[in-house]
């Protein structure tokens, strides 16, 4: 039993310039295809070796988390967050936390905003290097770039054991602040951590960066251009890379980024190459965050004092809390109707609907190339799928 | 960022007929939203996307919500005459208010970096009038998220190129997002030889053998 339904009798299109009068074949990449990391599927049609038509088929992980957290209480919903982008749990955390501030005017104090910003920079650390690491397990560099990333995601997931008790599933951030303060020389083993980054950037962007293999594999790959990439909602890492400067924390100014200098790389060519690029930028303008915060955190409260554990019950209304997470815009939009669960509790998923121009960028490329542009646009099925 | 209200006036002046209704919000967190005609609704879209001050080029967030039909008990005083004078009574009264479903939007602005503007569509109740036209043709962003919506809410979009279920499978009937919705009992039931082997078994031996 197909789940999307069979392709209508195919004809071979011209426009993409490939595959005229060919015979078309249709693969199945997925759900258990190592490049797809995780259980998603994508059904192709290729003339040739080109690429005439690509339908994602999603689901395979769905576990409706929205209905799971609409019949248990607001708080309950938290450790659930985790599981969406497992790969970034604090910064999961952070958006459902924000919205539901921005639902009740809880407000953090100023240790716990330094704090989020903390965690949530060594997140995006992390979570790119990662991704640099499993796009060139993609392009076929097998395993060592992958373990040179995991071996600095090791020490910043030994922080944030330290921190919350758990390396990946951190359930850390409360309405109105955080869970429990920093423990003892944490903030030394975190300046660290931050000083000794850049050598590790250098040397993988040595390696990479002007990779002949990596070059040839990604630039003019899988072009995704501004106009189709604003309409279609892509957010994050991707949409800069086509050259829109759209970054939430300067744009919303959540949490206290104001605070902090620093700068938002564009790329030019909105190809796999830029998408790259942008991340291994990032990474680095992230180092200078952490930097400041880590001079600037402040002693103090970690949680407002109007935030209850229990009985909680925000006034009806509405909320819509976003920012920006390692893989792009983050939402929890909130319906309260005075209860103690949310009436409506929606995740906009960046993943997701960053793959809705999957196929646009796809069509034409090679299958070779589609594994490399799926693994450009970083996505986590835990929050494709939900 | 403009308020509802002066959106709602720009908007009612540029889309001919359009009639908008501003829908108070009770936190603080935006002044309100947009409740708009579905017949309208892809005239106002447009609209608000190519209104130079407004520029709302990045549809961010679309979903669903589920207001299912109410019963509301109300007191009512009525005039009764007994054993010839009148008296007034209190009566108690069951008024149904029909559900719908309900579409939002929440629109931003890239290009001039504001928002959001919330937008919201209804439909006229939750069994046989669900169709609502779709934003995708004005707003890519929307097209895998009204999906999800058909899917879990079984909202139809009318004009949405490619409307299939997005994370249930094909086949499944019900809409798990809808708030009466319960489990079934077995989510993938199949015939299993199992059932014609008991059937066999019952023929051949009489009733009550293979029970």
């Amino acid at each position: 039993m197909s789940r999307t339904g069979e392709f209508e009798p195919l004809t071979v299109p011209g426009e993409s310039g490939a595959g005229e009068g060919q015979d078309v074949l249709e693969v199945a990449m997925g759900p258990h295809h190592p490049s797809t990391h995780g259980v998603f599927r994508m059904d192709v049609a290729v003339a040739g070796e080109r690429i005439v038509r690509l339908k994602p088929v999603f689901g395979y992980l769905h576990r409706n988390h929205e209905k799971i957290a609409e019949t248990g209480s607001y708080l309950a919903a938290m450790p659930y967050t985790d599981r969406l982008d497992y790969f970034c749990s604090l910064t999961n955390n952070w958006a459902y936390a924000l919205a539901v501030e921005r639902l009740t005017g809880l407000r953090p104090p100023e240790r716990a905003e330094y704090i989020r910003v903390i965690t949530a920079e060594l997140t995006r650390l992390q979570n790119h290097a990662c991704l640099v690491g499993f796009l060139a397990q993609d392009m076929g560099a097998s395993g060592t770039p992958l373990m040179y990333a995991f071996r600095e995601r090791e020490k910043i997931l030994d922080l944030f054991e330290s921190l919350t008790g758990s390396r990946m599933m951190c359930n850390y951030m409360r309405f109105g602040g955080c869970r429990c303060d920093l423990p003892d020389g944490w903030l030394d083993q975190a300046r660290q951590l931050v000083a000794d980054f850049p050598r590790f950037l250098d040397e993988f962007e040595r390696f990479l960066a002007d990779n002949e293999i990596l070059m040839a594999r990604t630039q003019g790959i899988g072009v995704l251009p501004p106009e189709l990439a604003i309409n279609a909602g892509v957010t994050g890492p991707m949409l800069r890379a086509s050259g829109v400067n759209y970054d939430l924390r300067k744009v919303d100014d959540y949490g206290i980024y104001h605070r902090f200098k620093f700068r938002v790389p564009l790329g030019d060519h909105g190809d796999v190459y830029d998408r790259y690029m942008i991340r291994v930028l990032e990474m680095r303008e992230s180092v200078e965050i952490l930097h400041q915060a880590l001079r600037d955190i402040p002693a103090g409260p970690i949680l407002d004092p109007k935030s209850k554990p229990r009985g909680f019950r925000p006034k009806p209304g509405e909320a819509y809390g976003r920012i920006e997470a390692p893989k792009g815009e983050l939402g929890f939009y909130l319906i309260s109707d005075g209860g103690s669960n949310p009436y409506r509790y929606r995740v906009r998923p960046p993943s997701l609907i960053n793959l809705t121009v999957l196929e646009d960028m796809c069509l034409g490329q090679t299958l070779a190339d589609v594994v490399v542009i799926l693994g450009s646009v970083d996505i986590v099925l835990g929050e494709v799928d939900r | 960022m403009l308020s509802p209200e002066t959106i709602k006036a720009q908007v009612e002046s540029l889309v001919p007929g359009a009639e908008l209704v501003v829908v108070p919000n009770g936190s603080t967190d935006n002044p309100g939203a947009l409740l708009v005609r579905g017949e309208q609704a892809v005239a106002v879209a447009r609209a608000l996307r190519e209104h130079p001050a407004l520029r709302l080029d990045y549809a961010s967030n679309v979903t669903g919500v589920d207001w299912p039909d109410q019963v509301l008990r109300e007191k009512h005083r009525i005039k009764l005459i007994v054993e010839g004078e009148e008296r007034e009574f209190e009566e108690e009264r069951e008024r149904r208010v029909p559900g719908y479903l309900e579409v939002v939007y929440h629109l931003y602005s890239m290009a001039l970096g504001h928002g959001p503007v919330v937008l919201r569509l209804r439909t006229g109740n939750r069994n046989d009038q669900v169709s609502l036209p779709s934003l995708t043709p004005v707003w890519r962003s929307c097209e895998l998220q009204e999906r999800e919506v058909f899917d879990l809410f079984g909202v139809r979009f009318e004009g949405h190129p490619d409307l299939r279920r997005l994370l249930m499978w094909e086949d499944y009937q019900d809409h798990p997002m809808r708030k009466d919705y319960s489990d079934p009992d077995d989510y993938e039931y199949e015939p299993t030889a199992h059932d014609r082997v008991l059937a066999r078994s019952r023929a051949r031996q009489g009733e009550g053998a293979a029970s």
